[in-house]
C-alpha cells in the first residue's frame, strides 16, 4: 500500500473559469510544495478537481497553507479544501 | 492511489451528510488524588486535571484543520467521585465541593462536559455512596459542566432496590433544584445497569476503575450518512440493506480511529477504544428515527420498529468492528427523544410512547435518553421505570441506561426547550398507574441464573 504520510490532497469545487489550475499550480510552487497527481473533471459546468501534493518540503505550515489556499478559492470563486491524506486512505481502504 | 470520487463521497459525508467526530473523550484516574484532608484533596483533583488535559481541547481543534473534519466535543471523565472522595467527605456537602472543583477544572481546560461525578452501588451502597447520592440535587443545579451518574445493577450481581428506590428520590430532587430551568440538571444525570468503565459519551461517561491513569477514548457518529447510504438500496433485499449499513459504518469508525491514534499521539496518552455509536443530533438529517423511516416504517414507534433497530445496532457493530480492532463503549444505534428531530416527531404525532421506547431499548446500545415526562410523577413511579430498564439490562446482558427529566410545572404536550446538542422534547405521558408497593422493599433483586458462568 502506499505510504500517504505527509501527503495532502487538495479539492477544488465550484463554477469554471479561466485559470483556476493556473493559480493553485503557482501559489503551490511558491511555497515549495510538489504536485505528484492532478485529476480534473467539468460535470454540466462544475470545475471539480483533486491534487495530492506532498508538503515535506513546504516553506509554509498546513495551516497556513490552508488558510491562504482558502482566500485564493474566494477570489475565484470557488471552494479549495485542504485536508491530509489519511483520512481518504482510512475510509476507503481496509 | 486515492481517487477523486473516493475524496468527493468523503466530503459530501462531511459537508452534507453531517459526518462528524462526535466526542474525543480523555479518561483521567484520580486515584492519586484522594487525601483525608478535603481541601487537599479538591487541589489535587483540580491540578491533575489541568494538568493531564491541558492541551486537550487545542490539540482537538489541530486534528479539525488537520482532516477537515468537525470534532463537535472534547470532553473529561474522572474516576468515579463516590471512591476519590470517600476518605475526605463526611456529608453530601462535602462532596458537593469536589463538584464544582470538577466544574472549574473543566472550564479551566475548555471542556463541555466533565463526568464521572458518579457512584457504582450494583450489589450495594456503602455510606460514602450514598452520602454522593444524595449530594447530586445540589451538586447539578450548583454546576455547568458536571456530569453524573450511578450505577444500580449488572448481570453479575443483580439490582440494588434500595439504590433504585433512592435514585426515584433524586431525579425529582434534581429537577426540583434546577425547575427555573426546565429542569435541566436531570440532562445530565443517567442511571445505569451494567455501565461499560469506557464510555466516552455524556452525561455517563466515567473512567472506569479498571482503567490505567489516563487514556483516550473516542465516539464517533454519523447517522445522516446511514440514511443517505440506504436511500440509494431502497426496495432492495434485508441482505443489500445489511450490507450498506455495514460499508457505512466501517467507513464512519476508520474516521474515528484515525481521529482517536492521531490525538493519543499528540498527547502523549494511549489509547482506549472507539465507540460506533451512531448518536443523533436535533440537525435535521442527522436522526437514528430518520434510518428507521428509511428501513421501512413510517414512525418511529410503528411496528416494525424494534426489529429495524435490532438490525441497525447489530449492522453497525459489524461493520464498526471491522474497522477497530478496539471497541467499546456503548457502541450502537442511540434513541434519545430530545436529541433527535425524528424521534420528536414520532411523540408528536402519538407514534411513540413511553412503552415503545423501553421495548426499543431491548435491542439498542443504551436505554430510556432524554425523555422528558410530567413533573408531577411521583418518585416511586420514577423509581418503577428504572427497575425496569435496569432489569431489562441485567437479564440481556447489556448496558441499560436512564435520563428521565421530570419538568417541573410542565404537563403532557407541553414543549421543553434544553438548548444546543440537548435539543428540545414535548413532555410524554407516564401510566397512571402505582408500583409504590413494589418500589417499598428493601433490600436488591438477585442476579439472574444465566449470570452463573464459572
Amino acid at each position: 500500500m502506499e505510504n500517504t504520510v505527509d501527503k495532502t490532497i487538495i479539492t477544488v469545487v465550484g463554477k469554471d473559469t479561466v485559470g483556476i489550475i493556473a493559480r493553485i499550480c503557482t501559489y503551490l510552487s511558491e511555497k515549495n510544495i510538489n504536485v505528484l497527481d492532478i485529476s480534473q473533471t467539468i460535470v454540466s459546468g462544475f470545475f471539480n478537481m483533486m491534487m495530492i501534493v506532498d508538503m515535506t518540503a513546504s516553506a509554509v505550515p498546513f495551516s497556513s497553507c490552508q488558510q491562504e489556499l482558502d482566500e485564493i478559492g474566494a477570489q475565484l470563486g470557488v471552494s479549495v479544501k485542504c485536508q491530509r491524506a489519511e483520512i481518504f486512505e482510512k475510509m476507503h481502504r481496509i | 492511489m486515492i481517487n477523486i470520487f473516493e475524496v468527493n463521497e468523503t466530503n459530501k459525508m462531511i459537508e452534507q451528510e453531517n459526518l462528524d467526530v462526535r466526542t474525543i473523550t480523555l479518561g483521567i484516574s484520580l486515584m492519586d488524588c484522594i487525601d483525608s484532608d478535603l481541601e487537599k484533596l479538591n487541589h489535587n483533583i483540580y491540578q491533575k486535571i489541568t494538568t493531564v488535559a491541558e492541551k486537550l481541547v487545542k490539540t482537538g481543534e489541530e486534528i479539525e484543520t488537520d482532516y477537515c473534519i468537525p470534532i463537535v466535543n472534547k470532553r473529561i471523565s474522572v474516576t468515579p467521585a463516590a471512591f476519590v472522595g470517600a476518605a475526605a467527605c463526611r456529608n453530601p456537602e462535602d462532596y458537593v465541593t469536589i463538584a464544582k472543583t470538577l466544574d472549574a477544572a473543566a472550564k479551566a481546560t475548555g471542556v463541555n462536559f466533565i463526568g464521572g461525578y458518579s457512584a457504582l452501588v450494583s450489589k450495594g451502597m456503602t455510606a460514602q455512596d450514598e452520602n454522593l447520592i444524595r449530594s447530586i440535587p445540589q451538586a447539578l443545579a450548583e454546576t455547568d459542566y458536571v456530569c453524573s451518574s450511578v450505577n444500580t445493577g449488572s448481570t453479575r450481581t443483580g439490582i440494588d432496590m434500595d439504590a433504585v428506590r433512592l435514585m426515584g428520590e433524586i431525579i425529582l430532587q434534581t429537577a426540583e433544584r434546577t425547575k427555573d430551568r426546565d429542569s435541566f440538571g436531570c440532562a445530565k444525570l443517567v442511571v445505569f445497569c451494567n455501565a461499560p468503565d469506557d464510555n466516552p459519551f455524556m452525561a455517563g461517561a466515567f473512567h472506569g476503575v479498571t482503567e490505567r491513569d489516563a487514556v483516550i477514548n473516542v465516539g464517533v457518529s454519523g447517522p445522516g450518512v446511514v440514511k443517505r447510504a440506504l436511500e440509494q438500496v431502497r426496495g432492495e433485499s434485508f441482505e443489500v440493506l445489511c450490507e450498506t449499513i455495514k460499508k457505512t459504518a466501517f467507513k464512519i469508525t476508520r474516521v474515528g480511529q484515525l481521529v482517536a491514534m492521531e490525538a493519543s499521539k499528540k498527547l502523549g496518552i494511549p489509547f482506549g477504544i472507539i465507540d460506533l455509536s451512531l448518536a443523533p443530533t436535533p440537525a435535521v438529517g442527522d436522526s437514528v428515527a430518520d434510518i428507521l423511516h428509511e428501513i421501512g416504517v413510517e414512525y418511529a414507534g410503528a411496528p416494525g420498529t424494534t426489529a429495524a433497530l435490532a438490525l441497525l445496532n447489530d449492522q453497525v457493530k459489524k461493520g464498526g468492528v471491522m474497522a477497530s480492532s478496539y471497541v467499546g463503549g456503548l457502541s450502537g444505534a442511540f434513541i434519545p427523544v430530545s436529541e433527535d428531530q425524528g424521534m420528536i416527531d414520532a411523540v408528536k404525532a402519538d407514534a411513540l410512547t413511553l412503552e415503545k421506547l423501553e421495548a426499543m431499548t431491548c435491542v439498542c446500545s443504551v436505554g430510556l435518553d432524554m425523555i422528558a415526562i410530567p413533573g408531577d410523577t411521583p418518585a416511586s413511579t420514577i423509581a418503577g421505570i428504572l427497575a425496569d430498564e435496569m432489569a431489562i439490562g441485567m437479564v440481556n446482558q447489556k448496558t441499560t441506561a436512564v435520563r428521565l427529566i421530570p419538568v417541573i410545572g410542565k404537563g403532557v404536550g407541553e414543549m421543553v426547550e434544553f438548548g444546543g446538542l440537548l435539543g428540545y422534547a414535548p413532555v410524554m405521558p407516564v401510566n397512571p398507574y402505582s408500583c409504590e408497593a413494589f418500589i417499598g422493599r428493601r433490600g436488591r433483586i438477585p442476579a439472574p441464573i444465566h449470570s452463573f458462568k464459572n
